[in-house]
């Protein structure tokens, strides 16, 4: 699967907390080898943190809502995992902070060669894993052979690196042809065909580089005990309970990180968490509860921390079962949402009402495409032209979210605002909440739902992994929930794919946007804006739009 | 009495046997598939295959509960599916945890329920009778999650007199040895921090030990009133002993035998049903455990978490009755 | 389960007879004040349930998102809900949920534990084993996550958590009539009818059945007390009623965030449960008090 990328559209998305670092200069694309001190840029308010007083706090408590499901970057797909292994590894690019905008991290600068077949990569010297070993050219070889080789010893048991197989192709169709070390500080990489988001790729933080020493000695115990050249090392996980990273004395970038010891609670209830917010017992929280907000505002100690948006949360029609086949009718329950009372009412305002199936930050969105305006007359209309003049016979069964995430903060009260709003139009709904397996499992099925929830979480900044992913008929089975399959969109989609024009690739996107709202396969919710909450004394924190980011530059005022 | 003993562990065979069968089939009757869970909805379909394939969850489940019993035998519980760590060591922490909570919640209902119990015998159908029976008809009323609630709301969010979750603060966490708190933050000589454990286990003990508490008050009570009645009590009264000496003396030992059962029963009742006090006071317990590990479809820590409690109940039970023989010697095993 | 009330051992055989006449009861029930306030509280719910349509002033689904979380008030009496829905109706058609729940589930629980307690007590040996057995492994089990596990199974709903409930407390009318029986089968006029060569199911519904009833009610007033909180108890973790319907456990869970900024949204249901429960109880000791003198607390 190609993904392609263009800088330009690269989210540039300031946070509550901080300026971010990126002046219009620095392009990652340009200057390549900035010093190990670029990562340092953005400014430091006042004062010098890292050498603070001895009574300034160095120890961060965050809390979220689930425990991760692994340590080893390589192998995980879950954000909660990945907020982890950021701390702990880095890899050869990264994310300028707050953006999706590439920068150097453990190689110094790289070339191209002119055909896009062969990447060189420059790395950084000096740096050692927390281990002591060296990390050099081999580290780099070792690792992204054990990722692309299915035979691979060091492919331990239940390790699956789904990151690698989407990013650069499955086994058989692998778009990175051999990674070779042509001195301790090169590294060369041979493409099968051009990529054009290869960089943008390779920054992403499942490719962190791990310890080859430790890997090969700790076995399949490496995603428990992981080692990387990250600003933390890994010291505890208390299953369920808590994970301790603390600040690795040996970081290759100078007085970083400016924490002495970060700690990932686990506090399952929202609300709960706030409370220990509130309290004092932790500094930084994921999920608040919109309802919270103006307790959050009204308290001096705490401060909003706002994350870019970079997701959508749907209601998915399920096209195999009658009516909802037909798509006048579920055009006709698009008018029958109101977006905006929802977005008061449950997310506090933090959203937006979503008119397409992806953010409007992802390139080639398609900002003509107009919604379909909440209006229930004409809802009623549109169904009578159906063929169901007072409403639909049956009752249609709603799956409602039965957890929290980021683009759906409570699902089962959405789903009782949109059944209400449904009622009036004639529609009956049955809401049912099965656990989180389970609804899956039936919503993948398609059997026993017609209406259900769900969202997506942008993983690069791509369309392609928001249209193609969710909305392709290759993906039915995987992530199209819905059934749909339409072949022009589906034509559409794959060109995309393949088109390295990017001009002519938003071009494709447009056209599908303008598809896809006409045969309204979903009715697209939101793009929430997710809400966090920490300390009044906490300070250079910058949320990424994808979801988790490295706490190297977090220090308490 | 040994023979009873051991007639008694046999008979336990039989009973723990069932309740595999019965756990392992609601379970597998449980829709959805742990893969899905567990990797989460980014994985490939061909990963989530791997682990069905690697768990034996695509073996006939006859084939599975027969490996299940096997390891059993053997004395492994099994590793959790979805931290891949053995559960007989994951485990402990959690049951630590809420054996910790059930015990403050006993000391707090036995020590009030008791005293309340004997007290309203003592003074039947006075004022303090009538209080105290309406708080302990109240109490066995009360839906206690309710109260955690309640609870949570006065003395930790409005007055802020207690923390409102969690068994200790993060930011000090205890150097676990026994994962007893109370004890932990003991040997490693801390008193502050003993102090900070004492402060989270007040509201979620209270709540948990109030249905227990108001139980133990009614038996106490009925139990006391019935033995106050016998004529040694009277002849007790009569030569002019003490009534403080009478009641905890006499009266107390043999009205403590239904009593004794009740907290034996209670207290192995707590061991499982903590599951909604740890809810909402985010007590890592293991009700908590087990509710998670259904939510995520975690087979083996569903088993042999709910067959470890189990155990303990019943084995509670065989302690209790054994008791009696301690503390009523007309009692006699056959 | 939560309640761990009804897992006391049921009260063992009495040997004393039901009293004969209703009325006497009836009499007798009538002397205890705190019976009649329970009974009075009852009849109150239960009007409440039957009436809901006319005193409720809204419907318990009919939102009003912009008038969410209001205080109480002279509109919304006891305010409403995070989706401007208002409370006060919710707790009336609640009432509903919780009577039928918590008296179907015992319903439930007698007919399956009466029959395998008849079964095993009457007919003795293996079969009673069996079922005995069967009864210890139940009562072992820590009910509350029984129920979760049985409603997984099942998927959550209203229906399922009332069947799972019902499961949980078979065991507890299975070993009273159990042991019932057991003590009845010894009785003179119980041999007497056997020798003269009256059939066993003549035996059972005329001298052994009513002969048990005394104590069933007794545990089945006391059973629907539990049954409501565990009923609610379930619906709190999710696993009982689905939205929108108004069950006072649910409206708990779901308030719960707001406990801060809005208690009044989980004051009021978490008392009516209480009211029921209490009303329930009161009425069971009063029961007990006259059908089963020797358990009078």
């Amino acid at each position: 699967m190609n993904k392609w990328y263009k800088p330009g559209a690269a989210l540039v998305l300031a946070s509550v907390l901080t300026l971010t670092g990126c002046s219009g200069s620095d392009n990652a694309g340009n200057s390549p080898g900035s010093s190990p001190a670029s990562s340092s840029s953005s400014p430091a308010p006042s004062g010098t943190p890292a050498d603070s007083s001895a009574t300034s706090q160095d120890t961060l408590i965050t809390a979220r809502g689930g425990d991760s499901a692994a340590l080893d970057a390589s192998i995980v797909t879950d954000g909660e995992s990945l907020k982890v292994t950021q701390q702990i590894f880095e890899g050869l690019l990264d994310y300028k902070p707050g953006t999706t905008e590439i920068q150097p991290k453990l190689a110094e600068s790289y070339e191209v060669s002119p055909d896009g077949l062969t990447y060189t990569f420059k790395l950084r010297q000096g740096v050692k894993f927390s281990d002591g070993t060296d990390f050099n050219a081999d580290a780099v070889v070792f690792n992204f052979t054990r990722w692309s080789d299915p035979k691979s010893e060091f492919k331990f048991e239940g390790d699956s690196f789904d990151y690698y197989d989407s990013m650069f192709g499955p086994d058989g169709s692998r778009v990175i042809k051999e990674v070779t070390a042509v001195d301790p500080g090169t590294v060369k990489f041979v493409l099968n065909q051009p990529q054009a988001p290869f960089l943008q790729n390779i920054a992403m933080p499942p490719f962190g580089i791990g310890s080859p020493t430790a890997i090969k000695e700790k076995k399949d115990k490496f995603k428990s005990e992981p080692v990387g050249t990250g600003p933390f090392v890994f010291k505890e996980w208390k299953r369920n309970d808590s994970i301790t990273v603390e600040k690795n004395p040996t970081y290759w970038q100078q007085g970083l990180p400016k924490l002495n010891k970060v700690v990932f609670k686990v506090i399952p209830d929202n609300s709960a968490r706030f409370t220990a917010l509130q309290n004092g017992e932790i500094d930084l929280m994921e999920g608040v509860n919109p309802d919270d907000l103006k307790t959050l505002e009204g308290n001096a100690d705490l401060q909003k921390i706002v994350r870019a948006s970079f997701n959508i949360g749907y209601l998915g029609f399920n096209i195999k079962k009658k009516p909802f086949d037909n798509p006048k009718v579920r055009v006709a329950l698009n008018y029958a949402v109101n977006k905006e009372a929802i977005i008061q009412a449950f997310y506090g305002g933090l959203a937006e009402p979503a008119v397409n199936p992806m953010p409007p930050s992802t390139l080639g969105y398609n900002k003509d495409v107009q919604d379909y305006p909440y209006d229930l007359e004409k809802a009623k209309q549109l169904l009578a032209e159906a063929g169901y003049p007072s409403g639909l016979p049956e009752e249609m069964t709603f799956y409602a979210m039965p957890v929290a995430r980021p683009y759906m903060p409570d699902g089962k009260k959405v789903a009782e605002a949109i059944q209400a709003d449904f009622a009036k139009i004639g529609v009956k709904t049955k809401i049912e909440s099965p656990e989180w397996a389970t609804y899956l499992d039936d919503v993948k099925k398609g059997e026993k739902d017609d209406l259900f929830m769900l969202g997506w979480t942008g993983d690069n900044g791509d369309p392609d992994n928001f249209l193609f992913t969710l909305l392709h008929k290759d993906a039915i089975g995987s992530n199209n929930y819905s059934f749909y399959s339409n072949d022009e969109v589906n034509k559409l989609l794959s060109e995309g794919q393949s088109e390295t024009d990017s001009a002519k690739r938003e071009e494709l996107y447009k056209q599908a946007q303008v598809l896809i709202k006409q045969d309204a396969p979903w009715i697209p919710l939101v793009h929430s804006t997710p809400l966090l909450a920490g300390s009044a004394k906490l300070a250079g924190y910058t949320p990424s739009p994808t979801g988790s980011e490295p706490y190297t530059e977090i220090y308490f005022k | 009495m040994l023979n009873y003993t051991i007639r008694r562990l046999l008979m336990l065979i039989p009973v723990l046997l069932g309740m595999t069968i019965i756990v392992f089939s609601i379970i597998h009757a449980i829709p959805g598939d742990p893969a899905e869970v567990i990797l989460g909805e980014k994985a490939s379909n061909s990963s989530k295959e791997a682990l069905r394939k690697e768990l034996k969850l695509d073996q006939p489940l006859l084939v599975q509960y027969g490996d299940y019993l096997k390891k059993l035998a053997a004395g492994d519980l099994g590793t959790s599916i979805r931290t891949r760590e053995p559960i007989s060591a994951e485990i402990t922490p959690y049951l630590a945890a809420t054996l910790e909570l059930t015990l403050v919640a006993m000391a707090f209902a036995v020590f009030f329920g008791v005293n309340a119990g004997i007290l309203s015998a003592w003074k039947q159908n006075s004022w303090f009778d009538y209080l105290s029976m309406l708080i302990a008809l109240i109490g066995v009323s009360m839906p206690i999650f309710w109260l955690g609630l309640m609870e949570q709301w006065l003395f930790a969010l409005e007055l802020k007199w207690l923390p409102s979750i969690g068994r200790m603060n993060a930011r000090d966490p205890v150097e676990s040895v026994t994962n007893l708190y109370l004890i932990d933050s003991l040997l490693s000589g801390r008193a502050d921090q003993f102090w900070t454990v004492v402060k989270h286990l007040i509201l979620p003990g209270i709540a948990l030990g109030t249905i227990p508490m108001a139980i133990i008050a009614r038996m106490t009570r009925s139990s006391m009133l019935e033995v106050l009645r016998s004529d040694y009590i009277r002849t007790a009264k009569a030569k002019g002993l003490s009534q403080m000496f009478i009641i905890y003396k006499h009266a107390l030992r043999n009205a403590f035998i239904p009593v004794l059962t009740v907290i034996g029963l209670q207290f192995g009742l707590l061991l499982g049903g903590a599951v909604l006090t740890e809810t909402i006071f985010a007590w890592p317990g293991v009700g908590r455990y087990i509710f998670d590990a259904i939510a995520s479809r975690d087979y083996p820590v569903i088993q042999s978490g709910i067959l470890i409690i189990a155990f303990i109940f019943v084995l509670i039970n065989l302690l209790v009755d054994l008791l009696y023989a301690a503390v009523d010697p007309r009692i006699n095993f056959k | 389960m939560s309640q761990p009330a009804i897992k006391l051992a049921p009260p063992p055989p009495a040997k004393t007879e039901v009293s004969s006449s209703w009325r006497d009861g009836w009499r007798s029930f009538r002397k205890n004040r705190l019976a009649m306030v329970g009974l009075g509280i009852i009849v109150f719910f239960v009007l409440i349930a039957v009436l809901a349509p006319f005193i409720a002033p809204y419907d318990y689904k009919e939102q009003e998102l912009v008038n969410r979380l209001h205080k109480p008030g002279g509109e919304h009496w006891f305010g409403t809900d995070d989706l401007g829905r208002d409370i006060f109706s919710r707790i009336i058609y609640g009432t509903r949920i919780s009577l039928w729940v918590g008296i179907s589930s015992v319903v439930g629980s007698i007919v399956a534990g009466t029959m395998l307690g008849i079964v095993a007590g009457y007919y003795g040996r293996w079969l009673d084993a069996l079922i005995s057995r069967f009864f210890d492994i139940l009562l072992a089990f820590p009910g509350i996550l029984l129920a979760i596990a049985i409603v997984a199974a099942l998927g959550p709903s209203l229906q399922n958590a009332l069947l799972a409930i019902a499961i949980v407390n078979v065991p507890v009318f299975g070993r009273l009539v159990r042991a019932r029986v057991l003590s009845l089968r010894e009785e003179e006029y119980i041999m007497a009818a056997r020798a003269i060569g009256m059939k066993n199911s003549r035996i059972l519904w005329q001298h052994i059945l009513p002969n048990c009833l005394g104590p069933i009610i007794v545990q089945g007033t006391l059973g629907i007390a539990t049954a409501i909180i565990e009923a609610a108890a379930l619906g709190f973790l999710g696993m009982g009623a689905q939205p929108p319907e108004p069950e006072w456990g649910k409206m708990l869970s779901d308030s719960r965030q707001f406990i801060q900024n809005a208690p009044w949204t989980v004051i009021f249901p978490g008392l009516s449960i209480m009211l029921t429960v209490l009303g329930f109880n009161l009425i069971g000791d009063g029961l007990r008090d006259v059908l089963d003198p020797r358990m009078k607390s």
